[in-house]
């Protein structure tokens, strides 16, 4: 027999466990994404096409990348001032505000969707004075912005944590004392240091956000053509029976989320040596 | 300049880091701060950089109140165990950051920044490598480059925590070296924290000696070496075979060892001989015997290890010459020198 690494298992072992994860992947998520692509263009691509060239897909579509576009920068600043207060900073109540960061992980989304309906729906706590105001967040897009933020904001602040109390306040201390100013200190030395981190904390939020159901759903109210996301409109065809048109967005969403994680992907070849990926 | 440190007073949470301590350094003096973990001395110096900010207590430079003023405004210069570089810029950038930061007419043109740098560069024995970055250096080539860095600024004062610590031994000794010159060749006064009492001993014009967040005694080396005022530093500094016993009548009694021990106040004790205190007496001179257990010769030094009848263990340092012939298992008369006895 060959030498091999204290670490490393017999071959045989190795190959199992390869084939159990192979196996896994390949029910679990390849075979369901190929059926998507599959059912999308069952009945050829003219079809497909038209399904998302209906006005209100294209609608739905503007939707989800207006909500991503407001969510993630609204997220990166959040995240990045949550992570700079958790990482280099000691005061009391630390512990509880890495508990209320992780909050949206834990609870279901459907739940968030009920808190801001209770909160600013008309039957809500601010309900009378939203409608005196005629201020609609509840059933409009105000809404979905902020229930796509509450089940996402974990991504960015969770991926730059570690990082940031990784990399310690040494370097903050040497800017500081060699005469920076705090905003100098950031923008010279914490901002380059947890650019990448920062980017792969964006990409995945930019992912959750397009593909969020749940909570939206409870406070969109589906008017199609106005409060309709991409994962909604999938919803309602589906619903109708209208198959192809379900699957034709259905695979535009996989599609952007490829884009999403291949460009993730590129960014850790670039960078080889910055970090190991971490998801 | 010249550094003040009156009655400061600092505690994390419960625990006490500084408890009144009070330090004159001079300007141009290299000064350590030496003690065990946790006696305070890092917080000290980062007090004095403005790192940290005493509860009670006063730091002046040159009598001018610095006690609560921003690192930022104090311009010192600060050296970290870990060196700190920015890892993201080049070396020449990494030493011209503290220029770079400033504004307007304090800012520097940019030739005499590059100027800066690369006589910096020399001064380190680290010439061209401005280009570098800081993951492309060894562990020792970090810390001068971190050291040219604080030295950019012209500092008033070049504070440095454990500047060797995370070094192997050989860098340390020839970093050592490097410093002394470097200090020599500025002039600036330099505080520096160590726990290691060889590197505190060879490099410094004084040594504070912390220990629980207090100053137990402040000299050259050789006075807290061969005059310690207390327990602590006799114990701390160099090496000593510490006894327990009593002193009655300027006597110190410990077991079958009896020492003089003139000043002593009467009551329990402790005495602290150094190895090298300790002498093979000439037949019925001894003041006590040890049966040997080890001998070992490190070039000019025999140092002997054994045990006293009652079973206290002691350790002597003999010139090689006069352990000639003893074997592991003899019986030795020894007298001490000199011992240093405190009231316990």
């Amino acid at each position: 027999m060959s030498p091999r690494h204290a670490t490393e298992d017999a071959p045989w072992v190795k190959a199992l466990i390869l084939a159990v994860m192979a196996l896994f992947l390949a029910f679990i998520l390849l075979l369901p994404m190929i059926s998507v692509f599959y059912e999308a263009l069952r009945k050829g691509w003219e079809p497909a096409k038209a399904a998302i060239q209906n006005p209100d897909a294209l609608a739905a579509i503007k939707l989800t990348l207006i909500t991503a576009a407001v969510t993630v920068p609204f997220n990166a600043v959040f995240g990045v001032c949550a992570a700079w207060a958790v990482a280099k900073h000691n005061f009391p109540g630390k512990s509880f505000l890495i508990t209320l960061i992780d909050l949206p992980f834990s609870v279901s989304p459907v739940v968030a969707g009920l808190i801001y309906v209770m909160v600013f729906g008309a039957q809500g706590w601010f309900g009378d004075w939203l409608i005196d105001h005629d201020i609609k967040i509840i059933f409009a897009i105000p809404g979905i912005i902020l229930a796509t933020i509450f089940v996402t904001f974990p991504f960015i602040a969770r991926e730059l944590i570690p990082l940031m109390q990784e990399q310690g306040v040494d370097e903050e201390e040497a800017a500081v004392s060699l005469g920076a100013s705090g905003l100098r200190t950031f923008w010279s030395v914490t901002a380059p240091n947890i650019r990448w981190g920062l980017l792969y904390g964006v990409l995945l939020c930019n992912a959750r956000a397009m593909g969020e159901f749940g909570a939206v759903s409870v406070v969109s109210g589906h008017i199609r053509g106005l409060t309709n996301t991409m994962p909604l409109h999938v919803e309602i065809l589906y619903n109708e029976y209208d198959f192809v048109g379900a699957f034709a967005v259905a695979a535009l969403l996989c599609f952007l989320a490829i884009v999403t994680l291949a460009l993730k992907t590129l960014l850790e070849m670039a960078q080889p040596q910055s970090r190991p990926a971490r998801h | 300049m010249t550094i003040s440190i009156r009655s400061v007073e600092k505690t994390f949470g419960r625990y006490p880091a500084l408890n009144g301590v009070s330090l004159e350094i001079a300007d141009g003096e290299l000064l350590a701060l030496l003690g065990p973990s946790g006696s305070g001395k890092t917080t000290l110096l980062r007090a004095i950089a403005g790192l940290e900010f005493p509860e009670k207590g006063q730091i002046l430079f040159n009598d001018q109140d610095m006690t609560y003023a921003s690192a930022a405004a104090r311009q010192v210069g600060f050296v970290f165990q870990q060196y700190a570089l920015f890892r993201h810029m080049t070396l020449a950038k990494n030493i011209a950051f503290g220029l770079d930061v400033r504004k307007g007419a304090a800012k520097p043109p940019k030739a005499e920044i590059d100027k800066r740098v690369d006589d910096l560069l020399n001064l380190v024995e680290l010439p061209g490598l401005g280009k570098r970055y800081p993951a492309q250096l060894s562990g020792g080539q970090r810390q001068r480059v971190a050291l040219a860095r604080a030295l950019a600024v012209s500092p008033s004062v070049l504070l440095l925590d454990e500047p060797f610590g995370a070094l192997d031994a050989t860098v340390r000794k020839s970093l050592r070296k490097e410093l002394r010159r470097i200090h020599d060749a500025t002039g600036v006064t330099t505080i520096f924290v160590t726990h290691d009492q060889e590197e505190a001993l060879e490099l410094a014009d004084r040594v504070a000696i912390l220990n629980h967040g207090v100053i137990e005694q402040v000299g050259t080396p050789q006075e807290v070496h061969d005059s310690p005022v207390g327990a602590f530093v006799a114990g701390f500094v160099g090496e000593a075979n510490r006894l327990e016993g009593s002193v009655k009548a300027g006597h110190f009694q410990g077991g079958e060892i009896a020492l003089p021990a003139q000043g002593a106040a009467d009551g329990a004790a402790v005495a602290f001989v150094r190895p090298h205190d300790l002498i093979r007496a000439p037949a019925g001179e001894e003041s006590f015997f040890i049966t040997t257990d080890r001998i070992n010769v490190q070039g000019p030094v025999a140092r002997i290890e054994g045990k006293t009848p009652g079973g206290q263990r002691i350790e002597a340092a003999f010139e090689r010459n006069s352990a000639e012939g003893l074997r592991r298992g003899d019986k030795l008369g020894l007298t001490a020198q000199k011992a240093y006895v405190f009231s316990a």
